[in-house]
């Protein structure tokens, strides 16, 4: 056990490293998506929850609690992912000047 | 290859995945391509965690289906000017995923003939349990306030931080026992709650102008809830997809907190705004109003303006408009830029995400330090629903509350105008110098109907010439 402790807290002491690298070249422009797209990851907790509901069947409190536990992180992967492409969606780089139809106050 | 060593290298490949998206997101020209090896990475992941031995799956199935239901009409219906609430909203789910697995696995261990938590584990798991009871319901209290439920104003009483850090310290205290001794199943409640409850507490003197750091903040608590989940469940790739977000989190709460010159302890402990009040003795100060004509008139005549937005654009969803004035200033040959302040809007990035709705280019919308120095060039700068950050107050006068907090340097451009509803102060309840300045004039309204307006006047003008 005290094996598996430090080479885990090793993996979380190399992955905020990584985070802290890969994140701060993160375009302030993308801040917002930024969030949502880490919470969608961070909603991995959905991968825990799945093996305590799943093998712990017989116990009540587990399952009810699991039940809880899937349905608030899967709300999150899958909410998390699709807002985060819609936000995506919309940032564009400026397109050729339309002319005639759609000026100023038209729309 | 047994299950068990598959099921590892599904982890592996996610984690990697994980650590792929963040990086692809760091450019608009591959962040959606970082969305779908994130959606790759979870989908494989979830694929390794179904093929766990002798599990049955109704449950399993029911939460799934729960949870779509639940996450994707509010992922695909929220309004772009409610994604701060979305994201509050999230962050309550993580934590109490977090939270309640942790629940779960301390009675699990804590029932007679079960292998007990050694103290490492029980230590990650009161941290899961304190983090994610406390993002629960420090971000549904952030979601309320966003959404106005709760007043967004900071309710701060006397002794509130002796009162809250009390608290606080009892949690600790209760944590600490229990890892000590895991077998004192009566203070595990009492963890729980006082959890609860410090959540609700923290985030009750938080205002409105706040809310960017603490929602960072909170982002990086569930992050780290989950990550102690994965030192609990003996699972690493939890451990390193809530280290990314945690690292994340705690990254966009420092940009934050340097935007507004301050320090985490002053946002969470410092009530904003009092002294202000305090010190409330106003004179009446001569300022300039003109009409929509009048501006227009002006802008057209301008070579370079800049567009400064704010929360008032966001709450007014004057974006479309600002969209046209934007077209409309663009087509007569007027260069155009945004001016974006890190904090303005309710979370990191808000104004962007608002703007790109409005399809307006992203090469136009430029940070704070970056157009600073091209405001003394600037004809016109248009400041629609911002406040405090274009305060000139924040670099000249020493008692103001906001002093040294880095501001767009508005000031500086040969004519300002303001789009606002009425003279009174703003959300901070600081009087702003920029509005009496000579160079100043005033659009007085709603900001959606003021830039609408201006849209009008300016096709009028063009039409008459």
């Amino acid at each position: 056990m005290s094996n598996n402790l430090t080479i885990y807290l090793f993996i979380f002491m190399l992955a905020t490293f990584i985070g802290l690298e890969v994140i701060k070249r993160v375009s302030p422009l993308l801040h917002t998506p930024l969030m949502s797209l880490t919470n969608a990851i961070s909603a991995i907790s959905l991968v825990g929850s799945i093996e305590l509901t799943g093998t712990h069947y017989h116990d009540h409190l587990a399952v009810t609690l699991g039940t809880i536990a899937i349905t608030a992180s899967f709300a999150n992967v899958v909410g998390g992912f699709v807002i985060t492409d819609r936000m995506l969606k919309m940032f564009k780089k400026r397109e050729p000047v339309k002319t005639g139809a759609s000026s100023g106050g038209a729309a | 290859m047994s299950v068990e060593t598959f099921q590892q290298y599904t982890y592996i490949i996610a984690a990697g995945c994980f650590i792929l998206a963040l990086k692809w997101l760091s450019r608009p020209s591959t962040a959606r391509r970082g969305v779908t090896i994130g959606e790759i990475g979870m989908a494989i992941a979830i694929l390794g965690a179904l093929l766990t031995r002798g599990m049955t799956y109704n449950w399993i199935i029911v939460g799934l289906i729960l949870g779509a239901l639940i996450g994707l009409p509010l992922a695909i219906f929220m309004p772009m000017k409610d994604v701060p609430q979305r994201t509050a909203l999230s962050h309550s789910f993580g934590g109490l995923a977090a939270a309640v697995v942790g629940t779960a696995e301390y009675y699990l261990h804590a029932r007679a003939g079960a292998t007990p938590l050694t103290h490492f584990e029980m230590t990650a798991l009161v941290l899961e349990v304190l983090l994610g009871y406390l993002t629960f319901t420090g971000s549904l209290m952030a979601f309320g306030k966003l959404q106005e439920l709760l007043p967004s104003r900071p309710m701060v009483y006397k002794g509130q931080n002796f009162v809250n850090l009390t608290l606080f310290a009892i949690a600790v205290a209760c944590g600490v026992v229990l890892v000590v001794d895991p077998s004192r199943t009566a203070l595990f409640p009492v963890l729980a709650a006082l959890s609860l409850l410090f959540g609700v507490l923290l985030i009750i003197p938080i205002g409105g102008a706040d809310m960017p750091t603490v929602i960072s903040l909170l982002n990086s608590y569930a992050g780290l809830s989950a990550s102690a989940m994965g030192f609990v469940l003996n699972n690493p790739l939890l451990i390193v997809a809530g280290a990314l977000d945690g690292s994340s989190g705690l990254i966009l709460s420092i940009i934050m907190c340097r935007a507004m010159n301050r320090s985490f302890t002053n946002v969470l402990f410092g009530g904003f705004g009092q002294v202000a009040q305090a010190g409330g003795t106003k004179e009446q100060r001569p300022y300039r109003s003109v009409s929509a004509e009048e501006a227009a008139s002006i802008l057209e005549a301008a070579s370079r303006v800049v567009i400064v937005p704010g929360y008032g654009m966001a709450v007014a969803q004057a974006q479309h408009k600002v969209r046209e004035l934007y077209d409309s200033l663009t087509k007569s040959g007027v260069d155009v830029k945004f001016a974006i302040h890190p904090v303005a809007g309710r979370m990191p990035g808000h104004m962007n995400v608002l703007l790109a709705e409005a399809d307006i280019p992203y090469d136009r919308l430029i940070e704070m330090d970056e157009i600073n120095p091209e405001f003394a060039q600037t004809d016109v700068v248009v400041v629609i629903g911002a406040n405090d950050v274009t305060n000139p107050a924040a670099k000249t006068d020493k008692t103001s509350p906001i002093y040294g907090m880095p501001i767009l340097d508005v000031d500086k451009a040969s004519t300002v105008m303001v789009i606002k509803r009425s003279m009174s102060p703003g959300f901070a309840g600081i009087d702003n110098d920029l509005y009496y300045m000579d160079k100043t004039m005033m659009l007085f309204g709603d900001a959606k109907a003021v830039t609408g307006d201006l849209v009008k006047e300016l096709a009028a003008s063009k039409a008459g010439v």
